[in-house]
């Protein structure tokens, strides 16, 4: 694959105005699935758990999860939605062989919740509204893998293997109006606004939201216009592609970027932009083309004729309402007077996309400082490191297990950064990974004091410096002393004991 | 065959299941009759399919053990049923009479099996079908056409031919059949049978192979209106699984039948449902049942509805539209038939020569036709005008019935043709349907029973009525006055003036050797 010409972002700013559009995707941790009784779990055996309808199998028929809708209506509502009183299904006809019945049942001129906004909080506290156009209800279609060929796609493949334990999954695709005016903070706005989805799923309880596994997904749709002089009449918006499944918070920033410069470099070369959908690829950082996609094409959408319309009580609207979480803006006022921040070191979270992690890591015991320490540090680097979100390498209770473990002493800081490797690894929880590793702090005194012992018989002169008051000279003992209990002791209670020794 | 055997086929359901219950009958002996008589005559009718005599007889044994343990069953228990082809059943194929599922095992019943098992009936096989229930006389079956038993050269109607014919020709005490524009009805006009296509709402559609979900009805076949008012009061009733299906609480349809009385009731009947294109003898069969009606003190009144002219043109927009994306399942990917392509291909390739090799021609035809009304661009013209038209047929229809109490047709307007007599011609065919089809536009029920023979050819004739929506049981009380009043006319049931099936078979055999 050639490499696309970028355009420097600056100059790209300069020349075009960006236009940015999303599609989230939020797959809902509902029991069952959208419209039948199979499960909705995650991971398990390609192809179990599937009922007759999950198949499309001749004479079976959908009924609407009604879980699936309360849920909906609450995130219609915390989107600041309206929710149609009376709401309908259709069908969207395309032959693929991921979707059962070729036809995918989702809302079209009908959807349950429209005309909303989110607001955004940037890097410099700036907040920003962000119009939803709509939220709806739709089913998830299976997975295919594409074996053999060199790009994993279904060009190319030798063969594909279908597994419809995903189709049928409950989802919310929540639309966003235009997006206009985010200048060069464009990729900023695009990660903040998916991150603020995210947290305000996570605070419903709708959904497990987590990207890499595609509870959470976003189509980024970007276009540019050429600036023009003041008293010109405003151009059309510009032909959009459509960036799909940009599975982290980190990558639909990197994404939004990398449209901006490739398409301003095409344009600015008199070129023209194809209208198309186009694949993020992780490891290299750029876009590549998708199939063609016109505003003409054609999903022969019609009435669900198999479901009735979708009619919520005003008291079931009214119930999911009283029931709503607070406001993410008040939520982080919230958190911030709770934890006892400044405004530098909370921002340094909310930045980082980790303001859901340590909240739950607070939630799960660590106090906020070490919550913070952890995801925005250590954690936050590997992350950086290895191209991913921070939230995908470890989960919150490991983080607060782990940041017990240091309070409580049991590990020092240079243990618990080996400890926090071997549970990115996989290798279990912290304690397993200590109890594994051996990498406890040795906190019996019988043996420092054995090791101390040692080093000073080694350099005889050191208590009588100390005794002299030259303390620092204990610096060296205590070096010996660590070296010999290979990092696993308390240097504090090391230098304690040594001076005890000394005044005795 | 023994002149019991004889007995036995000729016994309305309700009759051979009260003989069953009270003993003077096994529903083994029952089975095996019907086992027998379709050894007889199938081969020459084809209405069956498929038929499953070890399972029959099997079931058959369980309702006699049942019985013998002084178990108490339901008015149709040990009464063995021809289940249509549409329908799914774990232990038959359902093929929906189309190549594309030659063989095909369901893993869950149909509702209306399920119900159909758990009161005592006996499923004897499935019955032929135009393909996918596209058509009105059974030779768009995949498996071949099936043949009048009053005229083994005619049609047995469509697409429920196959249970009409099982149910005239005396290979089951009864059936069940799918109703999208006449399914049920026109057949049973054409074979002096009676059928029922409920409210839309009234019977699970679960386990039917949809052909146009919001025009789709599952429904009884019957000789007599008592029969079809038992099974309905069987498969009626609410199904979780179909969220179309009602939630209403019905009265016994069985009552209704046998307690009829047309004593003050006002019929209309619709100018644009009869006249031009109307076979003479079809009409002054309706019109005597008519007089008959008022001689029995009902009122006749005239009334109009103008949308009907558009039902017919709207009716073949929304079922193909429908029907191009229930089809779409048919690919190959998950169950049925698989066709690869020469030299290999693309999923899609694959998908298309299994397509093409797998639909007959008029369900291709209609997956086109319906293709194209939903396009972008098309979609108002054609699917959003024929929505309209539909409001329209519906609003005809309650203006109607804040006037009258029931309508009055004749269920179709010929009564059978000949085998390949309209094959070539779907506009000749689809006109067929143009008395049927308002009610399923406006989800209303309707009953068709016979109404005697026309003049011209001697052939069975239907008479139609239908009522408001939920109100199955005025259905069956009009269409058991009306059969009473005609059975006694006729000193018996119209069905006992056919010729002889085994003699017709003969003749043709003999036809066919010269």
């Amino acid at each position: 694959m050639a490499r696309a010409e970028l355009m420097d972002f600056d100059k790209a700013l300069e020349l075009f105005e960006p236009v940015m559009g999303f599609e989230v995707h939020v797959e809902l941790n509902t029991k069952t699935k959208m419209f039948s009784e199979a499960p909705n779990v995650f991971g398990a055996e390609p192809n179990t758990g599937l009922t007759p309808l999950c198949l499309g199998l001749p004479g079976t028929l959908p009924v609407v999860n009604e879980q699936a809708v309360r849920y909906s209506i609450s995130l219609g509502l915390a989107l600041g939605c309206s929710i149609a009183e009376s709401s309908s299904f259709a069908r969207k006809n395309y032959f693929y062989p991921d979707t059962p019945k070729n036809y995918q049942i989702s809302q079209f001129d009908e959807p349950i919740a429209f005309e909303g906004s989110v607001q955004i909080e940037l890097a410099d506290g700036t907040l920003i509204d962000i119009p939803v156009e709509r939220a709806h209800m739709e089913e998830d279609a299976g997975k295919l893998t594409h074996v053999g060929g060199s790009s994993g796609r279904i060009q190319g493949a030798d063969y594909s293997l279908v597994d419809y334990n995903r189709a049928g999954v409950p989802l919310v695709e929540i639309v966003t109006k235009p997006i206009y005016g985010g200048e060069h903070r464009s990729p900023e706005i695009a990660k903040a606004y998916v991150s603020a989805i995210r947290d305000i799923v996570v605070s419903l309880g709708i959904s497990d939201a987590k990207m890499e596994r595609g509870n959470l997904r976003c189509d980024a749709n970007v276009s540019l216009r050429p600036r023009v002089a003041e008293g010109v009449e405003t151009p059309p918006l510009g032909t959009r592609t459509e960036t799909k499944n940009v599975n982290s918070l980190r990558s639909v920033e990197r994404a939004v970027r990398y449209e901006i410069q490739r398409q301003a470099a095409i344009l600015a070369k008199g070129g023209s932009i194809t209208q198309e959908t186009r694949h993020w690829h992780e490891d290299t950082g750029e876009t590549s083309a998708g199939r063609p996609k016109s505003d003409a094409d054609d999903y022969r959408y019609f009435p669900e004729p198999d479901l009735l319309p979708v009619v919520p009580s005003a008291e079931l609207i009214a119930e999911l309402r009283a029931a709503l979480p607070e406001q993410p803006a008040v939520r982080r006022r919230r958190l911030k007077a709770e934890w006892g921040f400044t405004d530098l070191e909370f921002q340094d979270i909310q930045n980082s996309g980790l303001l859901t992690e340590v909240s739950e890591t607070v939630a799960a015991g660590a106090t906020p400082a070490a919550a913070r320490k952890w995801w925005t540090g250590e954690i936050a680097r590997l992350a950086n490191a290895a191209d991913a979100d921070a939230a995908s390498l470890i989960s919150a209770a490991d983080v607060a297990a782990l940041a017990v473990l240091v309070e409580a002493g049991t590990l020092t800081d240079r243990l618990a950064r080996q400890v926090l490797e071997g549970v990115i690894a996989g290798e279990g929880t912290p304690q397993q990974v200590v109890d594994a590793r051996g990498l406890a702090v040795v906190s019996d005194d019988g043996a420092l004091i054995a090791a101390i012992d040692e080093a000073l018989a080694a350099q005889p002169d050191v208590l009588e410096k100390i005794r002299d008051g030259k303390v620092q000279a204990a610096g060296a003992v205590i070096g010996a002393v660590m070296k010999a209990m290979k990092g696993q002791a308390d240097a504090a209670r090391v230098r304690e004991l040594v001076l005890e020794r000394a005044s005795a | 065959m023994s002149d019991n055997t004889r007995d036995i086929i000729r016994l309305s359901a309700a009759d051979l299941g009260a003989r069953i219950a009270s003993g003077a009958v096994t529903s083994v002996q029952a089975t095996q009759a019907h086992l027998d008589r379709i050894d007889a005559v199938d081969g020459a009718v084809h209405a069956y399919l498929h038929v499953a005599p070890e399972l029959a007889l099997a079931a058959a044994a369980r309702v006699d053990a049942q019985i013998a343990a002084g178990e108490k069953l339901g008015p149709l228990a040990g009464v063995p049923i021809a289940v249509k082809d549409v329908l799914v059943t774990t232990d038959m194929p359902s093929t929906s009479g189309s190549k594309i599922l030659e063989g095909y095992l369901s893993p869950f019943d149909a509702t209306v099996v399920k119900k159909v098992r758990e009161a005592g009936l006996i499923p004897l096989g499935k019955t032929n079908m135009d393909e996918f229930a596209m058509g009105s006389s059974t030779e768009h079956s995949a498996y071949g056409p099936t043949h009048n038993p009053w005229a083994l050269d005619r049609i047995p109607g469509g697409s429920g031919g196959g249970s009409a014919a099982a149910v005239a020709g005396y290979e089951a005490s009864i059936a069940l059949g799918s109703d999208t524009g006449g399914s049920i009805r026109q057949p049973a006009h054409v074979t002096g049978t009676v059928g029922v296509k409920p409210t839309y709402g009234a019977v699970s559609r679960y386990g039917a192979i949809a052909l146009a979900s919001s025009l789709d009805q599952i429904g009884p076949v019957s000789r007599t209106v008592l029969d079809s008012a038992l099974l309905q009061d069987i498969i009626g009733g609410h199904d979780p699984r179909d969220s179309t299906s009602l939630r209403t609480e019905w009265p016994s349809m069985a009552d209704a039948a046998r307690n009829a009385n047309v004593q003050g009731l006002k019929i209309g009947v619709i100018k644009q449902l009869q006249g031009d294109g109307f076979q003479a003898g079809v009409l002054n069969r309706f019109t005597e049942a008519l007089e008959l009606l008022v001689a029995n003190g009902a009122e006749i009144v005239e009334l109009d509805a103008p949308s009907f002219e558009h039902a017919i043109a709207a009716y073949y927009l929304i079922l193909p539209a429908e029907a191009s994306s229930n089809l779409a399942k048919f690919d190959s990917v998950r169950f049925g038939l698989r066709v690869n392509p020469q030299g290999g291909g693309t999923v899609e390739d694959v998908m298309s020569a299994t397509r093409d090799a797998g639909f007959g021609p008029e369900v291709k035809r209609r997956i086109i036709l319906g293709t194209y009304a939903l396009s972008a661009g098309y979609y108002d013209a054609y699917y959003g005008s024929a929505q309209k038209v539909r409001t329209l047929v519906q609003r005809d229809f309650a203006a109607a019935f804040s006037q009258v109490d029931v309508i009055a047709s004749p269920t179709a307007p010929t009564t059978a043709f000949k085998l390949g007599e309209k094959l070539n011609d779907p506009l000749a065919m689809y006109l067929n349907d143009i008395a049927t089809i308002p009610a399923n536009l406006a989800g209303i029920p309707g009953i068709t029973l016979p109404a005697g023979l026309a003049d011209e050819d001697g052939l069975p004739v239907g008479i139609q009525f239908l009522a408001p929506a939920h109100e199955d049981a005025r259905l069956y009380n009009v269409g058991g006055a009306l059969e009473q009043l005609l059975v006694a006319q006729w000193g018996g049931h119209l069905l006992e003036q056919a010729p002889d099936l085994l003699e017709l078979i003969a003749a043709a055999a003999e036809e066919g050797a010269r």
